[in-house]
């Protein structure tokens, strides 16, 4: 793996989990959908867009995307996709410090196995 | 069905539709972005001029139309179950997209690149024993 490609995927990761983290806030604060019937979607959707969370992560989420795509133009998806699975980590930590959720044991065994799933996925 | 069994349901069916509609959208970018062919200058003008040209392919906006469906899912499951089940989960897609570079885009995919699929996919399987809601949890 090249330095430019290891810092492109470093910016998809972070920027990309930065981005999750504050949608999940945005939608959180929307609160659950009960109902899935095309206008209750668009109903839901039209909360959302109001909550300025929701602006953030997409920021964020674009600069993830353009630098994923840039990153494509260069590297094979087989490779890139799976490499930047670290985001499961970055995630994590980021949904129980900046979000307070409760992750347990259980998950955090899971959020290693895929870590290590991505080692090997990048050796 | 209890409400606990139904909230477990309707995560795993937009669980699903984010990992369909993703991965796609990750391999027809994939394709879009290799027509375009490769970035070599990052200043303003040729990034502009590159990226307006990839955004004449047809394929892109297929799989930015896909990639639309999946926020969408995403942003309706993330209502009411935590990030960090929702993550993890839709890591099963990493399959899907390994199998769609092999078998339509005719990538090579190595053994220990399969193995580490494999981890991931047993990863998203223990995370996936977890309730989606810990707030809900009894």
């Amino acid at each position: 793996m090249t330095a430019r490609t290891a810092l492109f995927i470093s910016i998809v990761v972070v920027a990309g989990q930065l981005g999750d983290l504050s949608l999940s806030r945005a939608m959180k604060t929307v609160g659950e959908i009960k109902r899935f019937t095309p206008m209750s979607v668009l109903r839901f959707l039209g909360r959302g867009v109001r909550v300025k969370w929701l602006w953030i992560g997409i920021g964020l989420m674009a600069v993830a995307f353009f630098s994923l795509l840039a990153l494509l133009s260069w590297e094979n998806v087989s490779l890139v996709v799976p490499a930047t699975a670290a985001s499961y980590a970055v995630g994590a930590l980021g949904a129980q410090f900046l979000l307070g959720e409760h992750v347990n044991r259980e998950r955090w065994i899971g959020v290693i196995i895929v870590c290590i799933g991505v080692a090997l996925v990048c050796i | 069905m209890s409400e606990s069994n139904s909230q477990r349901g309707k995560t795993f069916v937009l669980l699903a539709l984010m990992v369909t509609f993703g991965s796609s959208g990750d391999v027809l970018l994939s394709q879009g972005m290799k027509q375009a062919g490769e970035l070599h200058s990052w200043a303003p003008g040729a990034a502009i001029a590159y990226f307006a040209r990839a955004f004449g392919n047809g394929t892109l906006w297929l799989a930015i139309g896909l990639l639309m469906l999946f926020l969408v899912s995403y942003m309706l499951v993330l209502s009411w179950a935590d990030f960090s089940y929702v993550s993890p989960a839709s890591a099963i897609g990493y399959v899907l997209v390994a199998l769609m570079g092999y078998f339509f885009l005719g990538e090579h995919v190595p053994t220990t690149r399969w193995m580490g699929v494999s981890l991931i996919c047993v990863g998203v399987f223990v995370v996936g024993g977890t309730h989606p809601s810990t707030k809900q949890s009894p």
